[in-house]
Parts: C-alpha cells; structure tokens; sequence
C-alpha cells in the first residue's frame, strides 16, 4: 500500500490493567506512545491514551484507529476492532521478519502465537480461565509479599537457587510462598520460583517452535521471565525493543493495512 | 416435546404406565417395546443448561459430596433434586421429575451416568440396572457387539418382572424399525448442511435433536423429522442460509456450552460463520440398527458411538466430516466436567490439522458449569480463530 508521506494510523489495545496507544506513520515507525491505567472505565481509558498520543504525535488526524485488546469493543470511534492475538502476531513479525512464536504474557491472559515465516498466523493457544501464569499472578505474589512489583525482578536476581512453587492456583501459591518464607526460605528464591511458574504456565500451553518473541506489560517490567522462558525452554528468546507497545503496534499495522488482519509481505 | 414430559408425569402420578428412566445412548427400544414410559435425565441436564438454572443448583450437588470436577448434567441434576426443583414446572407446570420405576443405564459414554441413576435408584428405592459398554474401541470386534447383545439380553427378565409382563420381540422389532427410520431422517437432515449455504446450523440441530433423543422408537419421531427433512429441502432449493452471507464453515467437536447456546450462535453469525455439522448431533446417528435382529443390532449401534471409539477412529470419523462437509475451521469444546466428550486431551486437534491442513481452535468452557467458561475468552477466542481463517 502506498501511502504520502505524513500520514498516520493509530493502534490502542485497551488491555485488562494498561492501555496502549501509539501513532506510527507510512514507513511504520513509531512516532509517539502513551500507557495510562485501564481502571474501571475503559472507554474513558481509551479516548485519554488516544488523545495523549496523537497530541505527542502533533500533525493531522490518522488516517485509521484500531482498537485491540480485551476492552477493545468499548473504544469509541475506532475504524476497527481485532483481537490481540492478531495484533501482537502483526507488531512482532515487524520487528522479527521470520517464523516466530509470540509469547504475550499480559495482566490476566497470556497468549502462545504460531506466526510463519510470511507473517501469517497459523495458530494460538490462551490460557485457561485462570490468572496462573499472568502478570495478576505476579501482582499477588508482591501484594502478599509486601514488596513493590517493581522490586520482584531484582529481587529474583539474587537469588542462588530457584524454590519451586508446587501449587498451580496464584492464591494458593502466594500463602505457599509465605509459609515458606516463615520456615526460614530465602525471600528471593520464592520470588525466582514464582517466575519461574509463570514460564511454566507458558510453556505447557503448546509447543513453542522457531524463535520465540516475549510481548507484554509482563517482560516489559519483568526481563527476567525471558530469561528463564530461554532457560526452560532451549527456545532462542528475543524480547522486542518496546515489548508493552506490541499490541498496539500490531494494531496501527493492522489499520495501515486497511482493516486487513494478514500482513501483506510477500515471501 | 410437551405431550412426552405431560404423559411421563401422568404414568408416574398415576402409575397407569411404569416409568423407566434410561441414558441418552441407553437401550431406550427395549423399554419401549416392553410399554414403559421412558425418561432421559440427560435432556432434563440439558434443560437445566440452557435455562441457567444449572447455575443455582451445582452448588447444591457439590455440599452433598458431589465434586464440582464431576460431570455437571449429574450436578445439576441432582442438585435440583435437592431443592426439588425442575425446569418442567416452568414449562409444562410439572412439579417434579417422574418418579422412576426402574433406572436402566449404559456406560458407554461415560460411568458418571451409573453413580447419576444410582443416586436415584437410591432415594426412589427403585432399581438399577444397565451396561457395563466397552470403551475406547477400535476395530468394533464381534465378542464386544455379542458381549453388549448378552447383556441387553440379561436385562429383560429384571424389566419384564418391573413391567409384570413378558417382552413381545414382534414390538421390540417394530420399535427397532422406528427407531432406525427416525435416524435415517436425523441423518438426512443433518446431511443437508452438507450444502453451501447451510440451512441449518450446529446449533439449530441442538434443539432439533430432542426428539432423536427423548422420541426415539416412536411414531411421532418419524413424523417430526419428515417435516424438518422437507422444510431442510425447501430452504435448500430456495437457498436459505442459516447464516447470511457464510463465509466460514466450521464444525462444532464436543459439548453443547448449553448455557451459552444463543450467544455464541449469534457470535459466530456475526462474523460471518455457520457451525455446519458437530459430532455431537450426529451422536444419534445410528446406522447399524436392523429390526430382523434387534438385540445385536442394538449392542452394535450402541458400541459404535463415536464417545465410545479410540482416538484413532474418532480422527478418522473427523477427517471424513471435514471434507464432506466442507469445513474451513474447527473448534474442539474441551469441556472442563466432561472429560470423555472432550476430544481434545490426547492431541488429536493437533494430529487433525497436521493430516488434514484445518485450523482446530480448543475452547475451555463446559456444559453446564459457566462458572467454568469466561464470555471473554470465548469471545476472543473465536474472534481470533476467525481472523486466523482470513477474517
């Protein structure tokens, strides 16, 4: 699709705890960004990251919205809805042109995506009805550990030694972690354990063949959790320069190319 | 419908007629041909899916020692029992399920359907009897059909005893014969799906089956799907499409999510897919019903089920589906309290797509328990397996 150059397309994935917009223009570079809280109104979310981020991204409207993630259906005056499975397939592939397997570890799903080497998807697989294996599951751990979110990645990397995590159930597991903690367990290798049951979580969803390309609010925080999915895995793990942005990436992507969800890259 | 659950109720108040009550894939001919009214407590799990009622009840079952991991027809079933609660009051003003004279199961779908009729044979102090069916077949080997012909023949003396009269074989066969025409014409309606566009859906078929299901053996079965047949063949020849502007062609593998039946009928519509043929409504299909021999003919059409065939039969009874019905997508129910209707846990959506080049898309959810199936999830499940296709 040719297109002249100053135009602009915009993606939002309004995701269960942030949302993403950004505004990319015909070369698909990205020219601005924004996140905000999705909190309890995510319609309102939406329009205040759309606002910010075209107001960042200055020149006229984009020529297209898309709309993406679980709250995709409340945006507001998006061209376009489409689920965040394709659109994180799309934002990855741009970044990573092969065959590729995207891991979005999200704030209550994650996603397993079988992309092939022209970019089309050719399979996924989501978690359970169940926050095992998801950013909530890191948020409860923190929660019931007392510590910041923000502290778990450093902390698991003083760990020595992984204490693996038997319960599958995040509440279970986060009175699991404290009791151990009580019984004298170093803090940091429960918190390297519950990492490493989220990779877990990942991996047991389906097989992960070709490179593997870690998207999210998750990675994007946590680093760690690619670097124990390469572990666990032997997969060659590669993290996306702006690994919270992808879904919305995919999403501007999926509005350049006029609402078609496949990308158009010829082999 | 109304006339089957209004008579059951009469027998049972008036006891003019025993009541039997008798699994879905059970030898409901026998009971018949020995006069018995015949109750499926598997469409009454059903009702209570689709009414959500299921939803106040399971809990029921679940405090009185019955696992919510557990099959929850079973759960819900019996948990309404509890609270003396049926969805028939709403219907038809029947205060509660018949009171049963007999309960006769058959294990091959599952062995939860034993624990389910003994709960009751219990309470009601009636008896229990049934079929221990070979499971996971293969090769359907003549000692199994004979091992299933000797114990649908072992039943008899225990029901003709209940029903105070001896089985009169010519209306067993008769039965037989009724049975086997309504299937043909099941079979017949369900086939016309075969054509683009579909006039009916996997979804349409799941309130079209009650009959098949609750009627078979009668006449007014027959008579039921004669007038479907035609009106399927009208919609037909007049190119009726059950979903306007079909795009996609997808087959439904597993258990209804009978709570959420209209949702995701409307779901796939909107995106432009009709669900053109399940496993499940074709379950009562049954080809090898032959009246010159009943017994046999019987255990054989009971044992070759699908629910009851090894993973390798049942991949080769899918790909035969796939391409006669011409299905670009399929989407395996991984139903979380039926685990022997849930094909997707050895595999086999994967060895599918590999030999037959269909996306299969895997949906957690259940039959009854919602609390087990997220709208969101489906939603993007579907959404995306739909794109996935060339949305």
């Amino acid at each position: 699709m040719s297109v002249a150059t100053g135009d602009t397309w915009a993606g939002v994935d309004v995701g269960s705890t942030t949302t993403k917009a950004v505004v990319i223009d015909g070369r698909c570079e990205v020219l601005a960004s924004h996140v905000v809280p999705s909190g309890t109104d995510l319609g309102r979310a939406a329009s205040t990251c759309l606002e910010e981020v075209l107001r960042a991204a200055g020149g006229p409207a984009p020529r297209a919205v898309v709309a993406t993630g679980f709250g995709r259906s409340a945006v507001k005056g998006a061209d376009g809805a489409v689920t965040e499975i394709t659109c994180h397939g799309r934002g990855a592939f741009l970044e990573f042109p092969e065959a590729i397997t995207v891991v979005d570890i999200g704030g209550q799903d994650t996603k397993v995506i079988s992309i092939d080497r022209t970019g089309r998807r050719v399979g996924f697989r989501m978690n359970r009805k169940c926050s095992a294996g998801t950013g909530t599951f890191l948020e409860e751990i923190a929660h019931r550990l007392g510590v910041p979110l923000g502290d778990l990645d450093a902390m698991a990397r003083r760990s020595k030694k992984a204490a693996p995590l038997s319960s599958y159930c995040t509440v279970f597991a986060s009175t699991e972690m404290l009791s151990r903690i009580r019984a004298g367990e170093p803090i940091e290798d429960l918190v390297r354990g519950a990492y490493e049951s989220v990779v877990r979580r990942v991996v047991e969803l389906t097989a992960l063949r070709g490179t593997v390309v870690v998207t999210g609010g998750v990675v994007a925080f946590n680093p760690i959790v690619a670097e124990i999915l390469g572990s666990v895995s032997g997969a060659d793990v590669r993290v996306p320069r702006r690994p919270q942005l992808i879904g919305a990436l995919g999403a501007a992507l999926v509005a350049k190319d006029g609402l078609r969800v496949h990308q158009e890259q010829e082999v | 419908m109304a006339e089957h659950f209004l008579g059951l109720d009469r027998s049972a108040r008036t006891g003019d007629r025993k009541v039997a009550w008798c699994t879905s894939v059970g030898p409901a001919e026998l009971l018949r041909a020995m006069d018995f009214d015949v109750y499926f407590p598997e469409n009454h799990g059903a009702m209570l899916g689709t009414t959500r009622l299921a939803m106040d009840y399971i809990p029921v079952a679940n405090a009185a020692g019955y696992s919510p991991d557990i099959c929850s027809y079973l759960t819900s079933d019996v948990g309404a029992f509890l609270r003396g609660a049926t969805p028939l009051t709403r219907a038809y003003d029947i205060r509660s399920v018949p009171r049963p004279d007999v309960l006769v199961y058959s294990t091959n779908q599952c062995r939860d359907v034993q624990e389910w009729f003994t709960f009751y044979a219990r309470r009601f102090g009636a008896p229990c009897i049934g079929i221990a069916a070979p499971r996971s077949v293969g090769e359907l080997a003549d000692a199994q059909v004979d091992d299933v012909r000797l114990q649908l023949e072992a039943l008899v003396p225990h029901l003709e005893r209940v029903a105070g009269r001896p089985l009169d074989v010519e209306a067993l066969k008769r039965t037989v014969g009724l049975s086997l025409r309504a299937t043909r014409l099941w079979a017949e309606v369900l086939g016309t799906a075969a054509r683009s566009p579909a006039p009916l859906t996997f979804f349409d078929g799941a309130i079209h089956m009650g009959p098949i299901v609750v009627l078979r053996g009668t006449q007014q079965a027959v008579d039921y799907y004669e007038l479907l047949l035609r009106e399927m063949r009208e919609r037909v020849r007049d190119g009726v499409a059950a979903v306007e502007g079909e795009r996609h062609r997808l087959y439904w593998e597993g258990m209804p999510v009978w709570g959420r039946l209209r949702a995701l009928s409307e779901l796939f519509a909107s995106l432009g897919c009709a669900v053109v043929a399940s496993t499940y409504c074709n379950s009562w299909v049954f080809d090898a019903f032959d009246p010159s021999d009943p017994f046999r003919s019987m255990a054989k059409a009971y044992t070759s089920i699908f629910i009851a065939r090894s993973e390798e039969v049942k991949q080769r009874y899918l790909e035969g589906m796939l391409e006669r019905f011409a299905i670009d997508g399929i989407v395996f129910h991984d139903s979380r309290t039926c685990p022997n209707n849930s094909n997707s846990r050895y595999g086999l959506p994967q060895r599918l797509q590999e030999a037959t080049g269909v996306p299969a898309l895997v949906l957690d959810g259940d039959l009854n328990d919602l609390r087990c199936f997220s709208d969101e999830q489906a939603r993007t499940n579907i959404e995306a397996f739909v794109e996935q296709l060339g949305g």
